[in-house]
């Protein structure tokens, strides 16, 4: 990973976990690098299961999400998994005022969100 | 001096009218102006999200969407109003302006998995006012503060 890394991964029984270390995902520079260190994730993986956690993260917009969606569906486009978890449930509100709750498959912890990929 | 009906004319309130470029550092810093004025006049954690947020949207809307295809150089016009009762934002860009209205709903079922599209209904979520000049390159935002 390189060093100017916005994320901490690790993989774990074939789930590779993902903790953003920025409070604030909102400027597209920033969402642009977090997207392409995420797509070289789930291209270097065979099926990707990924894991994203927010626990560090206090803002995000709408680009946030648009980039969610488009790891989501590639991540779907190799048949993998995509799950979120530890969201600050301001945070949380968003995804339901968009409704991207209904897309994405949310877990309060990432231990429950690593259960349901067993 | 307070008046009844919720937007009190403070005569000194916190203010910024600037013209900013398309400049992440430009952006921040003025965005962090915004926020401590938000804070100093005392709006609760879930009111300053909600600024922060609309504040964020509307910009990358005018640099995005307003600008989009005229080249990077445009400047956006932002002022801000920080009264103890309400924050007024307005962003103004150098396109041709659109109709909000005709902005596909981002959450039908058919559009939920498109990557853009949701910043004016975030903006509409959050502030208690959102409303765009005839041409459509003018956004002002407004939030009244909420009752304890």
């Amino acid at each position: 990973m390189a060093a100017d890394s916005r994320l901490r991964v690790k993989s774990i029984e074939g789930v590779t976990q993902v903790e953003f270390i920025d409070r604030n995902i909102l400027d597209e520079a920033n969402i642009q690098a977090i997207g392409d260190e995420i797509s070289v994730l789930i291209e270097e993986a065979d099926v990707p299961n990924l894991l994203l956690s927010f626990s560090n993260v206090d803002h995000l917009s709408s680009a946030a999400l648009g980039a969610l969606i488009t790891i989501n569906n590639k991540v779907k486009a190799k048949g993998g998994a995509l799950r979120l978890a530890n969201i600050d449930p301001q945070i949380y509100e968003v995804f339901m005022i968009t409704r991207l709750n209904k897309l994405f498959e949310i877990h309060e912890t990432t231990d429950d969100a690593l259960k349901a990929f067993a | 001096m307070s008046t009844s009906n919720g937007a009190n004319p403070d005569p000194h309130p916190d203010t910024a009218s600037v013209s900013l470029p398309h400049d992440r550092e430009r952006i921040d810093a003025l965005q962090a102006a915004l926020m401590e004025a938000v804070e100093r006049a005392g709006y609760p954690k879930p009111s300053r999200f909600a600024i922060k947020l609309a504040f964020e949207e509307a910009l990358m809307n005018a640099f995005h969407h307003g600008h989009e295809g005229l080249g990077d150089d445009l400047e956006v016009r932002v002022e801000y109003e920080v009264h103890p009762e309400v924050v007024v934002i307005r962003v103004e860009d150098q396109g041709p302006g659109f109709n909000p209205d005709k902005v596909p709903d981002p959450t039908l079922d058919e559009n939920l998995a498109l990557p853009s599209g949701r910043g004016i209904m975030l903006m509409r979520a959050y502030m208690t006012e959102v409303a765009h000049n005839a041409t459509g390159n003018r956004v002002e935002l407004k939030y009244i503060r909420p009752e304890d």
